[in-house]
């Protein structure tokens, strides 16, 4: 039912995980992702991410893999980072 | 003799291309100029200027959410004419269909037809079918022209015609047709659909011409291939202003902006089938505004930015940005995305 | 607008950064962009519109398939015209000109051609058309090449026989060093990518901040990002103190993702390659290594092309250096404009020499 992701090369915002699909190393049956993006659901591999995902985690995605994962606290201290950043300006 | 499916034969003028005539076109579209099948429509016009438009339609998918490519010709040409100032009065209706097209798709586009010139309150005077072999048309392609007739007393509207100081509205939101239709193509499953916003948009010109004074409304325009950049873009080259919008006010639905987001679009440069730009002198913004919002295909009507006087030797169209930033707005260039409509 | 883009687009912080920046430039400043994206985001959000006078953004080259050298693409059309050929590229490759035409034209004289937006996807049209040889036209940088390796990997796990891939990969850090190595170069500061970051780490552009005393800031592509990195960059400018700073934290580890890179280096070894508009620069490309050469199209379809040099004049090696702008260069709107590119600079919507010739000097000044 959720076809392959059909994008743009880069999306910037970290889309998050809803379910895992498939064995890491096969495949036959690759390991992906379903993501939440933009009001509609997309599948992404995950032969080239960090880390793999898990339900709840997010991950920032280019043409169709997974580049790096962040847990839900990961995002929070980044998003922190950032406002501290902008702070200090 | 029923078939399922259209056959060269329909298209030899014989038996058969009355059959279906018939059938599936007289069925739906009857009426005292169509039904005589003479060569030619013989019509008496009332007073006043004549417009005269022609539009055709390759659109794919032929069907789509929120309407299909008969109705989209109708709107289609009817808009022309409005966009003038024309009340719309006569359409001549031409079919090329390929070869094994389902004939209960060709009914259904028929009704569609029907539906709309009816809701339109157009009728068709006039008609022609053909067919083509198998591979040599894409299931269905039509045209329609259209006349009206623009009433004396309704002013001068012309593309030339927008000055500095001038506000510029557009009649609801923007990018729900091609949004649609790229959305239908790529298969992508979205969680809310997308409809088309095909429309008729005679009504809501009349009402809003009656509203002004002559002259007072500069000009009207339908953005449908290429967008309200496109548009934009030939107002400023036509008139020699430059106009200045803000994207804050432009109304776009969510669904329509994550389905740009999602597939790398600009919404300012997807196509619109029920919406218009009008430029109008500022005194009179807000009332036709308003008249605008009671109307239902005027509903979310706003105001996007004004004209101004061209800076430099190329006019241009200017965005402020959500950010505050300021940028030109292009005129579209590389790949347009085909058969849009 | 989404909660999760809020804080990156917010007014309040923009207009604060601005200001900032503002401070912060007190003589003529130019700073270069490497991404296709940033190039795209600052059009987009009218960035360079809050900049001060006097504070420049160059467009370095940082669009893959700008750069894509007018060889490869003769190659490329002369794999289009194989009857049983169907090329699977990313969209904008196919307005790229070879020594003779387009893509989009092979295309509209009936070379098979298909628009994908991933490398899966092509592999998908190979399996859907057993009797056609679909080759993968593999451009961008190491974003893109491991999202190459693992599918060559698994077109190999798969025995898929119909399906091959072209490399045009390019990598980013052999193509700065090479840039920066020019004495009259005019460039104060680079606003690294962001996702190429993703994966060589903030700990790659490390060599070069150091040899060329470079200032560096990785930035994310959301308004309040570029700016933020634009700041960063001015600090160590004013400072004369030459960092990596990493401001897309969210994004960019400091080891990248070694995953990744070991995907991309199973599959693909460094080569020299051409690149349009900058000539060759050495061990700056990928190819496929021999263990996967059966998924190689150069090797699939061995035909020699006759290399054309690229039309003589382009100035976009200068003009991306800063040190020339594109009226200088003698084929800027004579026989280079936007409908007939000849260098990266026109090739790239957004490149210098395109935005100058559709809006003029700079936008909106």
């Amino acid at each position: 039912m959720f076809i392959k992701e059909k994008e743009r090369m880069c999306l910037a915002v970290p889309m998050e995980v809803l379910e895992i699909k498939g064995k890491e190393g096969d495949f036959l049956d690759p390991h992906r992702a379903v993501v939440k993006a933009q009001g509609t659901k997309v599948e992404v591999r995950l032969d080239i991410v960090d880390r793999p995902p898990e339900k709840g985690d997010y991950v920032i995605v280019h043409a169709g893999f997974a580049i790096h994962t962040l847990s839900k606290q990961e995002a929070k201290k980044s998003l922190e980072l950032f406002e501290d950043m902008v702070k200090n300006v | 003799m029923k078939t399922d499916k259209i056959l060269l034969d329909h298209g030899s003028g014989g038996l058969a291309t009355k059959n279906l005539i018939e059938d599936v076109f007289m069925k739906r579209l009857a009426n005292p100029f169509l039904s005589p099948m003479e060569d030619s429509a013989v019509l008496e016009l009332p007073p006043g200027k004549l417009a005269f438009t022609t539009d055709s339609f390759v659109i794919d998918p032929v069907f789509f959410p929120g309407g299909d490519i008969g109705s989209l010709a109708i709107h289609g040409t009817v808009n022309d004419l409005s966009m003038q100032g024309a009340c719309p009065l006569f359409l001549s209706l031409g079919l090329i269909l390929e070869e094994g097209l389902e004939m209960a798709e060709l009914e259904k586009i028929a009704q569609s037809l029907a539906q709309a010139a009816q809701e339109a309150g157009v009728t068709i005077v006039t008609a022609d079918t053909k067919v083509v072999g198998k591979g040599q048309a894409d299931k269905i392609f039509i045209n329609t022209s259209g006349i009206g007739i623009i009433e004396k007393g309704i002013g001068e509207i012309g593309i030339d015609r927008a000055s500095p100081g001038d506000v510029v509205i557009v009649s609801g939101y923007i990018g729900d047709h091609g949004a649609s239709i790229l959305l239908a193509r790529s298969g992508l499953p979205f969680e809310s659909q997308i409809l088309s916003d095909s429309a008729p948009l005679n009504t809501l010109v009349d009402d809003m011409l009656k509203c002004v004074p002559s002259g007072v409304l500069r000009l009207l325009r339908d953005p449908t291939r290429g967008g309200v950049a496109t548009v934009l873009n030939e107002i400023a080259q036509a008139s020699g202003v430059d106009i200045k919008i803000q994207e804050e006010q432009i109304p776009i639905r969510g669904e329509v902006q994550g389905v740009c987001e999602l597939l790398g679009l600009d919404p300012l440069y997807l196509a619109n089938e029920g919406k218009c730009i009008v430029v109008v002198d500022k005194d009179y913004a807000d009332s036709l505004l308003s008249v605008m919002r009671r109307h239902k295909f005027g509903k979310n009507a706003t105001i996007i930015g004004h004209i101004e006087e061209k800076a430099a030797h190329q006019p241009k169209v200017l965005l402020q940005t959500n950010i505050g930033g300021l940028r030109i707005v292009p005129v579209l260039t590389g790949e347009p995305l085909p058969r849009i409509c | 607008m989404s909660n999760k883009t809020k804080p990156f687009q917010d007014k309040k912080h923009v207009d604060t950064l601005a200001k900032a920046i503002k401070a912060l430039v007190s003589r003529p400043l130019k700073l270069m962009e490497v991404c296709g994206t940033h190039t795209m985001a600052i059009f987009r959000h009218g960035i360079r519109s809050l900049l001060p006078d006097g504070l420049e953004l160059v467009s370095g080259p940082g669009c893959p398939v700008c750069v894509t050298s007018q060889d490869d693409l003769d190659r490329i059309m002369k794999l289009a015209s194989v009857k049983e050929v169907v090329i699977a590229t990313f969209g904008d490759l196919i307005r790229v000109p070879g020594s003779s035409g387009t893509l989009a034209q092979a295309r509209a004289q009936g070379a098979n051609v298909e628009i994908v937006y991933s490398p899966a996807d092509a592999l998908g049209l190979a399996k859907k058309m057993p009797q056609k040889q679909v080759v993968f036209l593999a451009v961008g940088f190491e974003t893109t090449a491991p999202t190459v390796a693992a599918t060559i990997m698994q077109a190999k796990a798969m025995d898929i026989e119909n399906f091959s891939v072209y490399s045009c990969h390019k990598l980013m850090p052999p193509a700065l060093d090479a840039l920066f190595q020019d004495e009259d170069l005019g460039i104060d500061g680079l606003l690294c990518p962001g996702h190429v970051s993703s994966i060589i780490g903030s700990v790659a552009y490390e060599p070069l901040c150091k040899k060329y005393k470079m200032p560096c800031v990785i930035a994310g592509f959301e308004p309040v990002d570029i700016l933020l990195g634009i700041y960063h960059l001015l600090l160590q400018i004013k400072d004369s103190s030459p960092q990596v700073v990493n401001a897309y934290q969210r994004a960019v580890p400091y080891n990248g993702n070694p995953n990744a890179l070991s995907v991309m280096m199973q599959v693909f070894c460094e080569k020299d390659a051409i690149w349009r508009g900058l000539g060759k620069i050495e061990k700056s490309g990928l190819g496929i290594k021999d263990a996967f050469g059966h998924f190689d199209a150069g090797k699939r379809f061995p035909f020699s092309v006759l290399s054309r040099p690229e039309p003589k004049g382009c100035l976009c090696g200068d003009i991306i250096r800063a040190r020339a702008n594109p009226p200088d260069c003698p084929l800027f709107a004579t026989k280079c404009t936007p409908v007939t590119p000849i260098g990266p600079c026109m090739v790239s919507s957004e490149g210098t020499c395109s935005a100058y010739y559709r809006y003029g000097r700079h936008e909106n000044r």
